[in-house]
């Protein structure tokens, strides 16, 4: 891989993603956007948002990941739900994951 | 306007609360985490060790650039590699529409500061100002965590080879987790959002990456969006 090609791909994949993200708010004031649609924006954002954890979660690319992984993010999803900080978290999801492929070799 | 930093910076937690301020360092912290992960994960991969600042400066979102390193290390080539990214960053279109009156004041700004973390933790504020103030501030220290975290995770790179055996790829979605959990108390939210979720994962096997995620869209139909009453 060349560094060119690397970089050439960062500022491409860079510019791509902020054209996207600039679409709304450059577009927002020309358009009048009805409140009902814009609840429904985000809606999609969450939707997209749990489908991107859920797909990261799970999967390997298009394959499977190890149960490890699945098991540490549903360690930090009970803990999330009752309300430990974000560090504790991460790190409880991490280690579990951990844990499980230290003891399952 | 003459504003004496520390009178600035006094002002700025004033206006946020600790609480709130709290949980945002705490966000950063996590990110910083991941960031570690995601750099040495791209350079245990075998990419150069000044890739993954590049992408956290350029790109700055955090699931398009592991899956940019997880297409070249499988030999996917660079093309097929920014492809991949836009289709999951296309994400970031009704993002847009959800936060553009938040940053109304700086649309460039806001723009490039639009990571899914701050978003999520911005939407999670119900009064406007305050959701403008949570998002710049998150927006800004996300960009240095982040890269601080790619930078630290790319040197921990070349120093580890296997970053699985510290469980680092289950950060990620851990983190995303822990950021629209607030969203999800909401009934008719998770409903809708676990049904997204299945038909992504459903369909992962079979679609591009990135394509299944945003299919998970097709659940909105559940929410009956065409009713002309709010439910």
């Amino acid at each position: 891989m060349s560094t060119t090609s690397l970089v050439v791909g960062a500022l491409l994949l860079g510019a791509a993603t902020f054209a996207i993200r600039a679409t709304g708010p450059l577009l927002h004031s020309r358009l009048q956007v009805p409140a009902r649609l814009m609840a429904l924006m985000s809606l999609a954002a969450t939707v997209l948002l749990v489908a991107l954890l859920a797909t990261s979660a799970l999967f390997d690319g298009q394959e499977l990941s190890d149960p490890a992984r699945p098991a540490g993010v549903a360690v930090g999803g009970v803990l999330a739900w009752r309300r430990a900080p974000f560090v504790v978290v991460v790190l409880a999801a991490a280690g579990t994951a951990a844990l499980i492929r230290a003891l399952g070799g | 306007m003459a504003v004496r930093p520390l009178t600035f910076l006094r002002q700025w937690r004033d206006d946020l609360g600790p609480a709130l301020l709290r949980d945002i360092v705490l966000v950063n912290l996590a990110i910083c985490l991941v960031g570690i992960s995601y750099g040495a994960i791209t350079v245990g991969e075998g990419l150069p060790v000044w890739l993954p600042n590049v992408m956290s400066v350029v790109v700055l979102a955090g699931a398009s650039q592991f899956l940019f390193t997880g297409i070249i290390a499988t030999g996917g080539g660079v093309v097929a590699a920014v492809l991949a990214g836009i289709l999951v960053n296309l994400r970031h279109l009704p993002f847009g529409f959800a936060l553009a009156d938040t940053v109304r004041e700086r649309p460039l700004l806001g723009s490039y500061l639009m990571i899914d973390e701050v978003v999520a933790f911005s939407l999670a504020q119900k009064e406007a100002e305050v959701r403008r103030k949570v998002f710049f501030t998150c927006g800004f220290l996300l960009l240095f965590f982040w890269n601080l975290g790619s930078l630290l995770g790319a040197l921990l790179g070349q120093a580890i080879t296997d970053t699985e055996v510290f469980g680092l790829d289950a950060a990620f979605p851990a983190v995303l987790l822990a950021l629209v959990m607030p969203a999800l108390r909401e009934a008719s939210t998770l409903g809708i959002a676990v049904l997204g979720a299945a038909i992504a994962l459903a369909l992962t096997p079979f679609l591009p990456a990135g394509t299944a995620v945003l299919c998970a869209l097709l659940a909105l139909v559940a929410a009956r969006p065409w009713r002309a009453e709010p439910p």
